[in-house]
């Protein structure tokens, strides 16, 4: 696996099922990926093909059993050099990972702060919690965060409730609390989907330049393909709780053998550039996007083979609905899952 | 575009909100969501309305339908003055002007089936037409929109959010409306559902001649969709221009730095210029002059003087910026 330096967190095999009225539903089927120190990943895939699910079930947050069942690895490098595997962790011990060693930011920071909590105490309960530090010094060290994500006047800010800042300063305080401890994995989860795109700029710019100071690796989950073009260094697709492709983002977008990868990235809106401006806007302004049809299948009844056959332009009866396609490697560090690969890859325009 | 006047025409529009705080002296405080908002709006032509939350582009589509009761100025639509027509004098219009929603989870009631969702407006605006009748349009109106007559017996829960927002489409086209409000109606949407979606509007634009007011915070989908492009920021238009033209050339530096922050699918082209900082300010206070020069890297002096009205800067092309020797950038 390519990556920008060892991996700092490796997932094998995660599996996630969820039990239901219906019968059990494998939210999360045979995930696997690895990110190095540096790296970006985004975790790419519409509403439903378990991109959240995958990284509560890393950072531990779902519930237990029987509701909801777990399995495969989660390894997180140590310094020396072996590793520790999260999933089988006491609950205690990985109170003492999460938060410190490897941290989450969520979509939505006005549900995910504590509306009834200064945004500095917020901040500082992690360093109180991880870093055994007094209050006093928590909160100095709240500030010195707030200043480093772009808060003004961040003493003053220390005392506001969440309700006083606007979406995009929520997010920021979400960025801070989430690098108190100085971890060395964040896990974003569509971190900049609520915010205009203005704020969405300066928090993409805001995590790549903290990312540069301190090494961390990022897991960026987002349906956002334009995001992805901008902050990731590899790109993994899921789709029906599956991965479907995976590869560096410059072929991702280039050249994606996998037709619904294909498909996501033809069905994004895009300005017309500079280039193609004069002539054809008043036509392709308005021409039709290539959409996908169809929508994510239900998880309790998922097609035979392929998930993805059912919308798939290319799919060929009798070939794509009768296994699910095994991951094969078309270039290195560029998996797929599609039987048609390479038939796919050699006509893609 | 149209033959004399437009089906819609703005002048001057105002929407303030009383801030009610509770305190005597907040009383005098007021939100100016919409200040002074003036365009024209074509039969079949759709305008793009831009600008970041908080810059009042929902309030002045709910404005515009009188959905709420504008402070100042005036609105015509189709040639008759709908400012200040009562409840009564406004109903035989309303069908005429419809409203997309955009959360089509919340904008559905969950108790009540698809067809009796679309049989609502039937039975307040077309009480002559009696069961069949309503059917046979319900049944009509789920096929527009590409759904199956079957789904009528069906309830929201049993659908995908794009599915939803297609009876939120078929419930607005019902009343056969010359003019529709489309607030953010993609928005919470898949990025392939997405496309299904505008492919729609598109198409159903084509084929019933809709003029619309397209909102939403997504240039690049507003650009696919729209004739031409109205920017807002803080309740005042900033630039408003053919499509093309404010795209190619942006005259408002308002609008330079939503182009510029607007994510590009493409790794070569690397990240997206921050060209805005901060947030928006509150529209309690606004900043004086121009609103937008606290976070203007152009403003001068001059720029906290006057407010800027909106002046031509090119056919059809209109922008408020007081700077007109600036080269700005397109995207690409």
């Amino acid at each position: 696996m390519s990556g920008a330096g060892e991996p700092v967190l490796e997932v094998s095999e995660l599996a996630v099922r969820f039990a239901s009225t219906g019968g059990e539903v494998a939210a999360v089927n045979g995930v696997s990926f690895a990110i190095g120190r540096g790296e970006t990943l985004a975790l790419v895939g519409e509403s439903g093909s378990g991109k959240s699910v995958t990284s509560l079930a890393v950072m531990r947050l779902l519930p237990g059993a029987p509701a909801c069942r777990v399995s495969g690895a989660v390894r997180l490098a140590e310094p020396d050099g072996k590793s520790r595997e999260l999933l089988g962790l006491p609950a205690e011990a990985m109170c003492r990972v999460r938060g410190d060693r490897v941290s989450m930011i969520f979509q939505e920071p006005m549900t995910s702060l504590n509306p009834v909590v200064a945004v500095g105490e917020q901040i500082a309960e992690a360093i109180r919690f991880h870093r055994g530090a007094g209050r006093r010094e928590a909160l100095a060290a709240a500030e010195a965060l707030m200043e480093r994500v772009g808060i003004p006047e961040p003493r003053k800010r220390l005392a506001s409730y969440p309700h006083h800042l606007s979406g995009g300063q929520r997010q920021r305080v979400m960025i801070a609390m989430a690098l108190a401890c100085d971890p060395e994995v964040l896990i974003a989860d569509e971190p900049t989907t609520a915010l205009d795109v203005t704020v969405q700029a300066q928090i993409l710019d805001l995590l790549k330049r903290l990312q540069e100071r301190t090494g961390m690796a990022i897991l960026f989950i987002t349906h956002n393909l334009g995001v992805v073009a901008e902050v990731a260094d590899r790109v993994l697709v899921m789709y029906a709780g599956r991965v479907v492709e995976e590869a560096p983002v410059g072929p991702i977008f280039r050249r994606p053998p996998m037709p619904y990868t294909a498909g996501l990235i033809a069905s994004v809106p895009r300005l017309p550039t500079k280039r193609a401006i004069p002539i054809s806007v008043e036509k392709e302004g308005k021409r039709r996007l290539v959409a996908i049809r169809g929508n994510v299948p239900d998880p309790l009844h998922l097609p035979p083979g392929c998930s993805f056959a059912p919308r798939c332009e290319r799919a060929e009866p009798g070939l794509c609905d009768r296994d699910v396609p095994s991951v094969e490697e078309a270039a290195p560090g560029h998996r797929v899952r599609c039987v048609r690969w390479r038939e796919l890859a050699g006509s893609a325009a | 575009m149209e033959d004399g006047a437009p089906l819609l025409a703005v002048e001057g529009l105002r929407k303030w909100f009383p801030l009610g705080g509770g305190l005597s002296a907040r009383w005098s405080e007021t939100v100016k969501a919409v200040d002074g908002v003036s365009f024209t709006i074509g039969a079949g032509e759709v305008l793009g309305l831009v600008g970041e939350s908080g810059s009042g582009k929902t309030t002045l589509g709910r404005t515009v339908i009188r959905l709420a009761e504008p402070t100042g100025g005036a609105i015509r639509f189709a040639g008759r003055d709908i400012t200040h027509l009562s409840r009564r004098a406004l109903r035989p219009i309303r069908r005429r002007m419809q409203l997309i929603f955009q959360d089509p989870f919340a904008s559905l009631n969950p108790r009540m089936t698809i067809g009796r969702i679309l049989a609502t407006p039937l039975m307040i605006h077309r009480r002559e037409l009696g069961r069949r009748a309503r059917e046979e349009k319900v049944a009509e109106a789920l096929e527009l929109v590409g759904l199956s007559a079957r789904f009528a017996g069906r309830y929201p829960h049993e659908f995908s959010g794009g599915q939803r927002q297609r009876v939120g489409i078929a419930r607005a086209l019902i009343l056969g409306p010359e003019f529709l409000v489309a607030d953010e109606p993609v928005s919470a949407l898949d990025v392939s559902v997405q496309a299904q979606v505008v492919n729609l509007l598109l198409e159903l634009r084509a084929r019933l001649d809709l003029a619309m007011l397209f909102i939403a915070h997504d240039l690049a989908v507003v650009a696919h969709i729209s004739d031409r492009i109205a920017v807002m920021y803080l309740g005042r238009l900033v630039e408003l221009g053919p499509t093309a033209a404010l795209l190619a050339a942006p005259r408002h530096p308002y609008t330079e730095a939503l182009l510029a922050a607007a994510p590009v699918p493409d790794p070569a082209r690397g990240r997206a210029r921050v060209l805005l900082a901060g947030d928006i300010p509150s529209p309690v206070n606004p900043p004086s002059g121009c609103a937008f020069r606290t976070r203007c890297r152009y403003a001068l002096a001059a720029c906290a003087e006057t407010v800027p009205t909106l002046h031509a800067v090119g056919p059809e092309h209109a922008s408020s910026c007081i700077r007109d020797d600036l080269a700005l950038a397109a995207p690409g």
